[in-house]
């Protein structure tokens, strides 16, 4: 199963970017294989609008499973739910420790938007 | 694009400013109310429909109202394959394209009509969608009309549109703009007769106000400005505008009772009588620097 997170950074060390829509990049990991690749988001973080509905079209294209990210606008989570993609929220502060989190079910699974559109 | 305003006889004149709180509202509401008392085809037009305010002014139940639709795609999700072309082709991403459907945010939307074209395998359609709402009143004599979009909606110009389609034929229209020189301003002033432009004696007001004057060049749009509380600030918006050659048609005082009175929601042409002149004569003015009112009213003298 391949699990993303939002980051500003390149390698599972980097910081959890609290924003979705808008963060610069995804890493995308396969739990099976501990293999990770990363995701360009740059295009939507200059988005006039519709930055989260962009974002999440990536990641459906990457075939992506689970989302672990800091916040959800509406639009982005109404993608992520209609494509099958599990939303977990998270305010750790690097991506391996929201995957140490994810692992040890300290996450759990959301059932919708936990922001308004914008709120960042 | 023509808007169904531009028959016979039919004058539009925009109150528009660069700056937010210059006194578009202030100089368009007494301006309309003091223009009708002479000239009967004065009809009064809120075109800021993102917030319209004119009405806290001119007090009046609303008589009419109507909704305005523009068309947004409806996908046949029998038909989508998920090919991802017509979101991919979205610039505003109001569709997102998943495995086998694609799924709509209308209130994103632009109403170009691209979906449409570019799928290949007939599944949009495109069908109305409620934007806003288009409202006339009448305060004494006047007749007003304005547009309020809904909140959500991110394009508001097919309710300024509207408001403009709504301005019956032989009027002599004042349209109080949106500030700014985006979207919503544009479509306000690009087919107008003449445009005042309000600004203010300040750095912000002559910084915002220059901005207006290269759009107005750019439309090809005849302007002339008004200078709303002189004194408060420095000489350079009237320096800028005698070195640019732009009229200043007239100027109110940085009077603390106007701000007093509008503060009240009361027209100033009422709370402050001394003001009802600076109006006639700005309303004079206008007309004469529309030349379609000569002719209309050649039309009508030689119809007499």
């Amino acid at each position: 199963m391949k699990l993303a997170f939002s980051t500003g950074g390149t390698t599972p060390d980097a910081p959890l970017d609290p924003r979705f829509g808008r963060a610069s990049a995804f890493l995308v990991l396969d739990l099976e294989t501990k293999e990770f690749d990363l995701i360009d988001n740059g295009q939507s973080v200059g988005a006039a609008q519709g930055a989260g509905i962009q974002a999440a079209q990536r990641l459906v294209r990457a075939d992506v499973k689970g989302l672990v990210t800091g916040h959800c606008g509406p639009k982005a989570f109404q993608v992520l739910n209609s494509a099958g993609i599990d939303v977990y929220y998270s305010n750790a502060g690097t991506i391996r420790e929201a995957l140490e989190d994810f692992e040890n079910g300290k996450l759990s699974l959301s059932s919708g938007a936990d922001v308004r559109g914008h709120w960042s | 694009m023509a808007t169904g305003s531009g028959s016979e006889g039919t004058i539009k004149i925009a109150i528009a400013s660069g700056k937010g709180g210059t006194g578009k509202t202030l100089i368009s509401t007494n301006l309309a109310w003091v223009a009708r008392e002479d000239d009967p085809r004065v009809v009064y037009l809120d075109c800021d429909v993102e917030e319209p305010n004119g009405h806290l002014f001119l007090k009046g139940e609303v008589e009419r109202s109507r909704v305005v639709n523009r068309l947004v795609p409806e996908i046949n999700n029998e038909r989508c394959d998920g090919c991802s072309i017509c979101s991919d082709f979205c610039a505003f991403n109001a569709l997102a394209t998943l495995k086998e459907s694609t799924l709509v945010f209308p209130e994103l939307c632009h109403s170009c009509g691209g979906c449409a074209l570019v799928c290949p395998n007939d599944a949009i359609v495109e069908v109305e969608h409620p934007v806003g709402t288009v409202r006339m009143r009448k305060v004494g004599e006047l007749a007003t009309i304005d547009g309020i979009v809904n909140i959500g909606v991110s394009s508001v110009t097919p309710v300024i549109q509207a408001v403009k389609q709504s301005i019956p034929a032989g009027s002599i229209a004042l349209l109080d703009a949106s500030p700014g020189t985006a979207c919503p301003a544009v479509e306000t002033l690009k087919d107008c007769d003449f445009v005042l432009l309000i600004t203010e004696p300040t750095p912000f007001g002559l910084n915002d106000f220059q901005l207006s004057v290269e759009l107005l060049r750019e439309l090809k749009v005849p302007f002339a400005a008004m200078i709303n509380r002189v004194g408060v600030g420095d000489n350079r918006v009237h320096d800028y505008c005698q070195s640019e050659g732009i009229q200043v048609l007239a100027e109110l005082p940085n009077d603390r009772r106007i701000a007093e009175v509008y503060s009240r929601g009361e027209l100033i042409t009422e709370g402050l009588p001394e003001y009802r002149a600076v109006f006639e004569r700005l309303y004079a003015m206008l007309l004469d620097r529309c030349p379609q009112n000569g002719m209309a009213m050649e039309k009508s003298n030689g119809t007499m």
